[in-house]
């Protein structure tokens, strides 16, 4: 990494240090950073596959929102049926239902996924107007469809005991759940990255997302490794959903879309086609949004915006951009 | 006695409402470098990208060793023996030098899945492709890039190499260089269909010529021949020009 490509990383200490400043209390900043932070691993989560998926085929789906609901809900009717596991105190139980509802919600999201992509956004490769267009009817048809299944009410999600409450640490109190958020976030990240740097298909993707072409004149059908990218991503939305659900701790159907937002800023500030902005850029997010919730609430909805408005006239590709397009 | 490799009739290429190319037909034998020679936007790059099916022909035939490749993708007109090295290089700048490599390796997955006896051989064509293995691409110079891009079209034997103008902005040593990498190529058994606008380069490697002019092969024959005609020359590549 040149001086240039470690600029943008400053961004985090000099946010969190302004924030310091603001907040004046080391126990409340602290707790908001990782609750920030958490929130950012749990965007990142879903928009790691959404900048790849336009990075490698520019592709612009904006109906991502529609599988984080997909992930969000399998794994409500996962616990929901499992619950007894849930409430359980044992341990291995609460993780039992964990794994249960993270395979049955990537399961679910990535054969949507794989379905949506052979029947909205194949049919409009290489017209952006009409990806925008049909992806977003995606996830309107899809949202209704999920009012079919689960009902319009909101549904609640319990956690389990062992995510419950918070642990203190020197005064300062982190929320369980959002310390395993984090974790959850970063194993995505360092699984992505071996992916990304020590496999051969790892290799053609971050290849791809700069020159796509070339990977196919080097004999590679780059079709077959978007499908298959596309279902990864939708799949990471799933978790997503899984992650943001239990965040939430309910669920409405436009539970996805209202993530949607938060996963474009994120893109769009990291840099289309990069993972490592979209990591940097989701946690610039998380943390803006939690610092600003608490400082000055009512700045708050509209933080994010500001905060992506300044980055793009600072960098107006974003920090990291991959893509050359 | 020559074989016919690549053999293109009567191909018309379109890009959006501009009919660039508009009945290129030449032949390109094993074993052999053919120049396809012409000035700027004479149709050169599309002839090379309608070979590898990046630009379709919207009509004409293509063949390659007896098989038609119109029609064909990209990838397929790659796996059947063809190799192209475009202009840009098309370098992977954020992988390494060896990831570039190991990408073009279709049938490994890892780098000592390479042929190594055949790796060795590229090494001594192009030392710089050793000797910065492991350095992100992007930050090679631009005559470290041409080499890597050129050893990359060989790292898995292909019957044709497609070259456009690997000469391009490069210092005259390293174009020297280039030269002898593609004879030895040559005697390799490998076979190239090179765009170049470095005449000096051409006169040196060239076994037979095309010219291009607005779309259209105007000339085609021994490249002794071509450069011998000082008429072909001024009308078609625009040497008198030159001092």
């Amino acid at each position: 990494m040149n001086r240039s490509d470690l600029m943008p990383l400053a961004l985090l200490p000099i946010l969190m240090g302004c924030a310091y400043l603001a907040i004046g209390n080391p126990a409340a900043w602290f707790t908001l950073t990782i609750a920030g932070v958490a929130m950012g691993m749990i965007i990142f989560t879903v928009a790691s596959g959404m900048t790849i998926v336009f990075g490698l085929m520019d592709v612009l789906n904006f109906g991502q929102g529609i599988f984080i609901t997909v992930g969000a809900y399998l794994s409500a009717t996962v616990f929901a049926s499992l619950s007894g596991y849930v409430v359980s105190p044992y341990l291995s139980e609460n993780l039992l239902v964990i794994l249960v509802a993270v395979v049955a919600a990537v399961a679910g999201a990535g054969m949507s996924g794989f379905l949506f992509e052979r029947l909205l956004v194949k049919p409009v490769y290489g017209d952006h107007l009409m990806q925008i267009l049909v992806t977003t009817g995606g996830l309107i048809v899809g949202e209704e469809i999920i009012k079919i299944i689960w009902g319009v009410q909101q549904v609640n999600v319990a956690l389990p005991p062992f995510l419950s409450g918070a642990f203190v640490i020197a005064d300062v109190a982190i929320e369980r759940y959002r310390a395993f958020a984090f974790l959850a976030g970063a194993l995505v990240f360092f699984g992505q990255y071996l992916v990304f740097t020590r496999t051969k298909t790892g290799l053609l993707i971050r290849a791809g997302v700069h020159d796509r072409e070339m990977v196919e004149a080097l004999g590679y059908g780059v079709r077959r490794l978007f499908v298959a990218t596309f279902v990864s991503g939708c799949a990471l939305a799933g978790l997503g959903g899984v992650m943001w659900g239990l965040y939430q701790q309910t669920l409405v159907p436009q539970i996805g879309s209202q993530m949607n937002v938060l996963v474009f800023i994120v893109i769009i500030i990291g840099g289309l086609g990069s993972t490592g902005g979209a990591l940097l850029g989701a946690i610039l997010v998380g943390i803006c949004a939690n610092y600003a919730s608490f400082i000055e609430p009512k700045v708050a909805l509209f933080s994010n915006i500001a905060l992506m408005t300044m980055i793009l006239l600072w960098r107006p590709n974003g920090l990291y951009p991959a893509s050359a397009r | 006695m020559t074989e016919l490799l690549l053999n293109l009739e009567n191909v018309h290429t379109h890009i959006g409402l501009y009919h660039i190319l508009q009945g290129v037909g030449f032949r390109a034998q094993r074993n052999r470098i053919t120049l396809l020679l012409g000035r700027n936007g004479a149709g050169k790059t599309t002839t090379l990208r309608t070979i590898m099916g990046l630009w379709p022909a919207s009509k004409g035939r293509i063949s390659f060793a007896g098989t038609d490749i119109v029609g064909r993708s990209t990838s397929e007109i790659s796996r059947l023996g063809i190799a192209y090295v475009p202009e840009n290089m098309g370098i992977f700048p954020d992988l390494s030098v060896k990831e570039n490599m190991l990408l073009a390796a279709r049938n490994a997955s890892r780098v000592t899945d390479i042929d190594q006896q055949r790796l060795e051989w590229i090494f001594e064509l192009f030392p710089a492709v050793h000797q910065f293995w492991n350095r992100p691409a992007g930050k090679l110079s631009g005559g470290q890039k041409q080499m890597v891009a050129m050893a990359r079209a060989i790292v898995e034997p292909r019957e044709l190499l497609l070259i456009d103008e690997p000469s391009k902005g490069l210092a005259p040593a390293i174009v020297n260089n280039m030269a002898e990498a593609m004879l030895k190529l040559k005697q390799s058994g490998a076979s190239i269909l090179l765009v170049e606008q470095n005449l000096q380069l051409a006169r040196e490697v060239g076994d037979d010529v095309a010219i291009i002019d607005a779309g259209r092969i105007v000339h085609t024959g021994p490249a002794d021949e071509c450069f011998a005609r000082d008429d072909l020359l001024k009308t078609h590549l625009g040497l008198a020009l030159c001092p």
